[in-house]
């Protein structure tokens, strides 16, 4: 039993032991200390990425089903400790500047990770609320990381105040659900609704819960927290905020509704297609007037979950597998954006968030320009850019579970939010040149942007094969 | 060869990023002069009485992704088209671009590779993604190189498109789930019910009506062109416009013919009122360009209008009409090009008289002038008059539209001709003009011949797709409309029709 448990937890292990061991370093180093801790913990990072290879990470449940150790959790995992390492990597040269870095940075992404790793494998209420929690918590203290920023500190604590007020919905809807069931885990839940019509109780428990999930993900209409804090917080942590926790987010949202309420199919999936129409739509159109890049990328990022939904929406294992895929792409291109958000600098250095700052950038460096072009027509979902295909399979997924309507829905939300990544490529590629940025000296960060630039290019699709097999494997391991 | 018609350009597009202005107008010259080569060999090796689809590639890349290229005569004559046009566009861009050189080659060597793409692809979703991709170099090239109002109209290029095109990528994902295929050709086979046709053909008509465009979603085509550089006018009339045609030969008909057959006065009805009406806004145009943009939805009528006739004179007219339509909107466009490199403006009202002082363009102008009214002897009359042949079998008052569309052609490309060309010099720049330049007879000449050929003799153009468009008809043969004319053609007549395919 021992050993068949560590060879399963090993990622979650190495990530919470090390973990500590490093904030052990980063208490006794302090500052100096911060470069070695970054690096050690995205070596930590990649060796529980490296842990999740071969059969003990996907042997099944694990504590009388607390959580549970399948396809489904490693591939969250395989997107999100990469994910996370290079939000670490993006801080390189971030906070220095300020001489704020201080070691704990990296310490705070590990547990965060560890947090996100217990919420894609949770499969009972309790592990699903400890892990989100323990990724909250982390996420509060990041978004307020330059405390000394008053935009910072205004990000970390509308975070703080806010999440404590989802947190506690989701609170009242697991003891909603667990007073009317009587137990935690999902199967039980499941076997619950299976039994008949569901009681009202047990439906405000379900609507209670995915709220407190819609928050995490940023899915209207819990989405207000989310163009603040992106704003404020630092962009190295926004970079963190977009792609890993909300990858997480929406895996357990999927993991919940398909294994621990998949017979109450009708009940949530009303609410999700609301969730997913008035995020693409918010998302877009929220995008419209904005002059801050972060800004635009919180919005863009509503508006992206809300596709990720419409896979939700449609159920199954092809849906499930599709909601997959799309958050695996979405990962690597809003990682690549931000990479180029934090290469943003005015000539002496600082950084700058003003779409305007962007102007004429194909002229002054055409590279970085094309690579930025990249993200936005991706994120955009035009062909022949790799975006193209997550949101085809979405669509596919809804189509063939009958929900045509919804599908043309979300696809003119298409439409529209093309507009703002339009306004982006137009502005770097038909505005006259503002003041040229100053160069970022960071090569592992530029062949970050590079990797990630050629994965969503129409490269990308050298993948399909791989990548699809995969995630259809992974949702597999849901029924 | 297919791979190699997309590849070369994409490489060539890649090599202008890494050179100077001179070296990327080279690299594009040469790369899109190789491109035509290989497809007037690959016209040389289509076996017209062969199987249907010739070059077949087929690269399952997985998870549904497939590489999978072939071309019948349809598409040849179309890619051929299009590697015909594109050396000349590289060519008239040659001294009018002068900034960001090596981009805008590597744009439009870009946009030929995907607009081979969609003439080739076998896959429904490899057609949709080169069809869509072709957006963006277009959507910079307007952008980037246009006019005044270029930021407005590249948006509305590029919102417009995508806007009917998702639509129809919604009908593809329904059309792959029930058919549990992707193939266009083994999809061209497939029979939807009746009741899905009707909304898969509706689906696809909001894509191909906006690409054609059909009116009343052409507003974006007048915006485009009177914005965009010479060159992008002349790609985007040339060959953007006959996605919209290709699509509906190649997906709305042989796919849904219970959809087109239900749709169809539908179709009679947008087409005759297009015919007309962008005629008469043509009339009344001081801007060169957008006289040609209207010209343009007018003759785009004239495709929907043969291919839903439903009939072979029909079609093969519908088909005539795009190339002939490609090569003389083309010239047209870079006619108005010579003379707005030279004064910059493209109000009609600023020219007058230029036969004194330019000879050689007004002869030029007038041979497309006269194309473009659908002279016999030129590119345009065979295909019109192939495509009136049969709308008057499928509706006699839909020929009697189009009969008027013709003659208003007229009217508005002759006053155009009269206003620039005669008339006295009033305007002393334009009476210093120089006339054409070597490098632009280099560009009008090979379209001057190739207007000529097809004038005269349209079986080389029509040879490649007569049986295409036998097995189209096969595929049509319960739906084709009865027709409210009286006239039957006789046996005689009819040999004549179809004879002068042969």
């Amino acid at each position: 039993m021992i050993p068949r448990f560590t060879a399963a937890l090993l990622p979650e292990l190495i990530l919470s032991v090390g973990g500590t061991i490093l904030m052990m370093i980063a208490a006794f180093r302090g500052r100096r200390g911060s470069g070695l801790t970054s690096w050690l913990a995205v070596a930590l990072l990649l060796a529980a990425t490296i842990a999740l290879i071969g059969a003990p990470s996907h042997s099944g449940p694990l504590f009388d089903g607390l959580i549970s150790a399948d396809l489904f959790a490693s591939f969250g995992k395989a997107v999100m400790f990469p994910a996370a390492a290079v939000a670490i990597i993006a801080a390189h040269g971030w906070f220095e500047r300020d001489s704020e870095h201080s070691s704990e940075y990296a310490v705070l992404i590990v547990f965060a990770a560890v947090g996100m790793s217990v919420m894609v494998s949770a499969t009972s209420l309790v592990a699903l609320y400890v892990g989100l929690e323990l990724n909250s918590l982390a996420s509060y203290v990041l978004a307020s990381y330059r405390r000394t920023d008053e935009r910072s500190a205004e990000a970390g604590l509308k975070y703080f105040v806010l999440g404590a007020l989802a947190s506690g919905i989701l609170l009242y809807g697991i003891s909603l659900l667990y007073g009317f069931t009587g137990t935690m885990s999902f199967n039980g839940i499941a076997a619950a609704f299976a039994r008949g019509t569901p009681s009202l109780g047990l439906l405000f428990g379900l609507v209670f819960v995915l709220a407190g999930l819609a928050f995490k993900a940023s899915a209207v209409p819990f989405h207000m927290w989310t163009p603040d804090v992106y704003e404020g917080a630092p962009t190295p942590v926004t970079a963190f905020f977009a792609t890993a926790p909300k990858a997480a987010a929406v895996l357990l949202a999927t993991r919940l509704c398909l294994e621990g309420l998949a017979p109450a199919t009708d009940a949530w999936r009303q609410i999700v297609i609301f969730a997913s129409l008035a995020s693409i739509f918010l998302g877009a159109i929220g995008a419209f007037g904005q002059t801050n890049i972060k800004r635009l990328l919180a919005y863009s990022s509503i508006n992206n979950v809300g596709f990720a939904l419409v896979g939700l929406a449609a159920g199954g294992a092809r849906g499930g597998s599709a909601v997959l895929f799309y958050m695996a792409v979405y990962v690597v291109m809003n990682l690549g954006a931000f990479l180029c958000v934090l290469w943003m600098r005015d000539s002496e250095g600082r950084p700058i968030e003003s779409i305007a700052s962007l102007s004429g950038l194909a002229q002054t460096r055409p590279l970085f320009a094309a690579a930025f072009a990249i993200f936005m027509f991706s994120l955009a979902g035009v062909p022949p850019l790799f975006g193209f295909w997550p949101k085809l399979l979405v669509f596919q997924a809804a189509v063939a579970a009958g929900y045509s309507l919804f599908a043309v829905a979300a696809i003119i939300g298409t439409v529209v939010g093309a507009y703002y990544y339009l306004k982006i490529v137009k502005t770097m590629y038909m505005d006259e040149p503002a003041a040229p940025y100053a160069r970022v000296r960071e090569p592992v960060q530029g062949a970050l942007i590079l990797v990630t630039a050629l994965i969503v290019s129409p490269l990308g699709y050298l993948l399909v094969g791989q990548l699809g097999s995969l995630t259809d494997r992974a949702a597999g391991s849901l029924f | 060869m297919l791979s190699l018609l997309i590849i070369i350009p994409l490489v060539a597009g890649a090599l202008c990023l890494c050179v100077k202005a001179e070296g990327a107008r080279w690299i594009a010259l040469i790369g899109t002069l190789i491109d035509f080569a290989l497809s007037i060999y690959a016209w040389a090796q289509f076996n017209p009485n062969g199987p249907q689809w010739q070059f077949v590639e087929k690269v399952p890349l997985g998870g549904g992704v497939n590489w999978a290229l072939g071309i019948d005569g349809i598409a040849l004559v179309l890619i051929v088209l299009t590697a015909f046009l594109m050396p000349i566009c590289i060519g008239a861009s040659w001294r009018s671009i002068q900034k960001r050189v090596p981009e805008y080659m590597a744009y439009f060597l870009l946009m030929e590779a995907l607009i081979m793409g969609s003439f080739s692809a076998q896959d429904l979703f490899l057609f949709y993604i080169f069809f869509e991709g072709g957006l963006i170099p277009m959507y910079l090239i307007i952008g980037i190189w246009g006019g005044a109002e270029r930021i407005k109209a590249s948006y509305k290029f590029f919102l417009y498109t995508f806007f009917g095109s998702v639509l129809m990528l919604i009908a593809m994902i329904y059309m792959v789930g029930t058919a549990h295929t992707s193939s266009i050709p083994a999809l061209m086979a497939y029979d939807f019910s009746k009741t899905a046709q009707q909304w898969l053909f509706l689906a696809f008509l909001a894509s191909f009506a906006v690409k054609l465009p059909m009116w009343p979603v052409h507003t974006w085509l007048p915006d485009a062109h009177v914005q965009a550089p010479t060159a992008g006018s002349v790609i985007l009339a040339g060959v953007l416009l006959k996605l919209g045609g290709y699509g509906f030969i190649r997906f709305s008909l042989p796919m849904f013919p219970d959809g087109s057959l239900e749709f169809f006065p539908l179709m009679f009805v947008l087409s005759g009122v297009a015919a007309i009406y962008t005629s008469l806004v043509a009339l009344v145009q001081t801007d060169m360009k957008k006289l040609i943009a209207y010209s343009s939805v007018a003759h785009m009528a004239f495709v929907t209008f043969g291919l839903f006739a439903m009939n072979r004179q029909g079609i093969d007219g519908a088909m005539l009409v795009m190339l002939g339509h490609g090569l003389v909107s083309g010239a047209l466009f870079l006619c108005v090009g010579v003379v707005y490199d030279r004064l910059h403006t493209r109000e009609i009202a600023r020219y007058g008289g230029l036969s004194d002082n330019m000879p050689g363009y007004s002869l030029l102008f007038m041979i497309f002038t006269m194309a473009s009214i659908g002279l016999p002897g030129t590119s345009n009359f065979p295909g019109e008059f192939l495509s009136m042949v049969g709308m008057f079998r499928a509706s006699s008052w839909a020929a009697i539209a189009a009969c008027f569309s013709t003659i208003l052609a007229a009217a508005y490309m002759l006053y155009l001709y009269w206003r620039i060309c005669f008339g006295s010099q009033r305007h002393s720049d334009a009476a210093a003009m120089p006339d054409l330049s070597i490098r632009e007879w280099w560009l009008l000449g090979p379209i001057i011949a190739a207007v000529f050929w097809m004038g005269i003799y349209p079986t080389s153009f029509t040879r490649p797709f007569h049986n295409d468009v036998d097995r189209l008809l096969q595929r049509l043969e319960r739906v084709t409309p009865a027709g409210d004319s009286k006239l039957t053609l006789g046996k005689g007549a009819m040999h004549m029709d179809t004879g002068a395919m042969h």
